[in-house]
């Protein structure tokens, strides 16, 4: 039985180890200084507040909110989702309530509740983008909550026949060319891994101005019910996520991180336990991104947290920091 | 029932407050009930907090298995020696399910709750009248109780496929000062639908608000058909979901504001139940499907045996 369901006890996660609260879990992310390495992903954890029900959220090192869009956003028809082997398809339709509706609902609950924020900005041209990132400068011109935007470039690009932004690296650099021009805070550029060359798109947005990457957005996936012969999802495509990308994301975090060691990586996919997280530091990532692993534990963040600090605690690991980018290759 | 055989971790959340928590949780029974089971087990904090229409979300050790499953409560006991338990119904139709009907006296479930908004309780005093569509029929015995409670007249009508499939008959009718069968191949009461009877129970009843939990086309055939009585109707309704706890998305439904315009609403979160005259039916999924009237109603006239045997 391959199973993900976790029966971990979280009194069992602390007691271990003396030294525990002398690992440094603290990491820095393109500028942005974080407690640990344990944010959310973008669209799994809605604005904060839902989460807020079961524990402080300022707790979490940031939270990456859902993707705020110019308009505000339907989405799609239902089914949005289907579950998958060891993870789910989704196609929501960037649904939000604008970047109007955000900073005059949202915006002042996180600020109230001293939460750190990374801004996911979508659009689906590059003026788009610009003015979701001009509106919420205007709103937090200090940069009090809003500490880095995350530009989610898996959108499709109207403009060009509805291709992806992040497929094709001139255009995706445009979109950072864009946003940068008014930014005000350090800017992260989601890719997606269905390109051929991952390499050359992280290379164009860097160059471009994105002060470091999100590393990976969903994979397109489809399912199709054998029965009726419908596609699962009313989209016919979604986007998979859950541990079954994990080794994707990773392979990505690594190629990406072997060819530009010197830019941040939020590494994002699947991550389910300490040893994920572990796995994405020695790729390269400086950080993680939690997503759907909160559908199924809204409380894996803070328990991360302090898995990773036993984790570290059992090994004499004084602080994660030591760990990134330390994948050792075989021996030729 | 005995009590835990081990020490459990203590439920994970905020303390004494309307809120949802993570716990793990010993089962205490599971038993059969027609085609569907009950599974009960300890959750004092859920049990404490929880409301008619609100719902559990239990991780699930099943293969391939990723997402909990949500299941509607179908009633808590607050005190006595059963105090702290809570009883969910469900059928066991997937892989998830399937896996739930498996788990044994005393083992550990993981299980986030209570979730979702509960069935709002009338201000005033007003006879209501519950429609239940197979297990659907399991978090209106919770909520005719509080009603009951409440001094208020409660009738019932609960549907099903098959007679079988009809949950809690005696609950039904130990609950109501009425209660309607109806079964699709008229196996026990009437004949038809829910629906088939609504006008003229709610003639009967003095029916001042109706509440229904079932299948989402029956849901949308009572909603219209309250609609059109003029009486004001609550539904608890089922959608796919994947969180259950507000953050991914997955369950929306389009609900028709004041305003006249439509937004997609969290079933989990902003629901499960809404006013079913609100819901936008035409722009879901939900379909009435065929009705049971299409079907002949007179069984075909009976052959004589020359017909069946030819002149012997």
């Amino acid at each position: 039985m391959s199973s993900d369901v976790r029966r971990l006890d979280p009194a069992e996660v602390a007691g271990h180890g003396a030294d525990r609260a002398e690992v440094d879990l603290s990491t820095d992310l393109a500028g942005l200084a974080l407690p640990d390495p344990i944010l959310t992903a973008s669209g799994c954890f809605a604005s904060g507040r839902e989460m807020d029900r079961f524990y402080d959220v300022d707790r979490i090192a940031a939270v990456v909110v859902k993707s705020i869009t110019r308009e505000p956003r339907r989405g799609l028809p239902t089914p949005r989702m289907a579950e998958t082997p060891s993870g789910m398809l989704n196609a929501i339709g960037l649904q939000n309530p604008g970047v109007d509706a955000w900073v005059a609902h949202d915006l002042p609950w996180l600020a109230e509740r001293g939460v750190r924020v990374v801004a996911s900005i979508a659009g689906k041209s590059v003026a788009d983008y610009r003015a979701v990132a001009e509106a919420l400068r205007a709103a937090d011109p200090e940069a009090a909550t809003i500490r880095a935007f995350e530009v989610n470039l898996s959108c499709p690009n109207v403009e060009d026949r509805g291709l992806v932004f992040a497929c094709d690296p001139s255009v995706a650099a445009e979109v950072i060319r864009g946003v940068r021009s008014v930014a005000h805070v350090p800017m992260l550029a989601k890719l997606t891994s269905d390109v051929t060359d991952i390499v050359a798109v992280a290379r164009a947005v860097v160059e471009a101005g994105a002060d470091g990457l999100t590393l990976i957005n969903t994979v397109l996936g489809m399912v199709i019910d054998p029965e009726t012969g419908r596609p699962a999802l009313s989209n016919t495509y979604g986007g998979l996520s859950g541990p079954a990308i994990r080794p994707i994301a990773v392979r990505n975090v690594h190629q990406v991180h072997t060819a530009m060691p010197e830019v941040p990586i939020l590494g994002c996919g699947g991550v389910r336990e300490a040893t994920d997280v572990i796995q994405f530091l020695r790729a390269g990532a400086s950080a993680v991104s939690v997503g759907t692993s909160t559908f199924v534990d809204p409380f894996i963040g803070p328990t991360l947290v302090e898995e990773l600090r036993t984790w570290c605690a059992q090994r004499g690991i004084a602080t994660v920091r030591e760990l990134i980018g330390t994948c050792t290759p075989w021996e030729a | 029932m005995s009590s835990p055989r081990h020490r459990l971790a203590p439920a994970r959340g905020r303390t004494g407050a309307d809120t949802p928590v993570k716990a793990a949780c010993e089962v205490l029974g599971r038993r059969r009930q027609g085609p569907y089971w009950v599974l009960s087990f300890a959750a004092r904090e859920i049990a404490e907090r929880a409301r008619p229409g609100q719902f559990v979300e239990i991780a699930v050790d099943a293969p391939h298995s990723l997402l909990r499953r949500p299941f509607s409560i179908a009633g808590v006991s607050r005190q006595g020696v059963a105090a702290g338990t809570v009883d969910v119904v469900f059928d066991a139709h997937g892989p998830g399910t399937a896996w739930l009907s498996t788990v044994a006296t005393h083992d550990v479930l993981d299980i986030v709750g209570p979730l979702g908004t509960p069935f709002p309780l009338p201000q005033r005093k007003v006879n209501c009248l519950l429609i239940g569509g197979g297990y659907g029929s399991a978090p209106l015995f919770y909520l005719g109780e509080k009603l009951v409670a409440q001094g208020l007249r409660v009738d019932m009508i609960v549907g099903a496929a098959t007679e079988d499939r009809i949950l809690g008959t005696i609950e039904a009718k130990r609950l109501s000062a009425t209660v309607t069968f109806t079964t699709d191949d008229g196996s026990y009461g009437t004949r038809g639908r829910v629906t088939d009877v609504l006008a003229d129970t709610v003639a009967a009843t003095g029916a001042g608000v109706v509440y229904a939990c079932g299948p989402n086309p029956m849901l949308r055939a009572v909603s219209e058909g309250c609609v059109e009585l003029g009486v004001p109707v609550q539904v608890a309704v089922e959608e796919l979901m994947g969180c259950g706890i507000g953050a991914c998305f997955t369950c929306v439904m389009p609900l028709r504001g004041r305003d006249g315009e439509v937004t997609m609403r969290r079933t989990c979160i902003e629901g499960p139940v809404f006013n079913g005259a609100r819901i936008a039916w035409d722009e879901t999924r939900v379909r009435l499907g065929p009705t049971v009237e299409d079907e002949p109603d007179e069984p075909p006239a009976r052959p004589t045996d020359a017909e069946l045997w030819g002149e012997r």
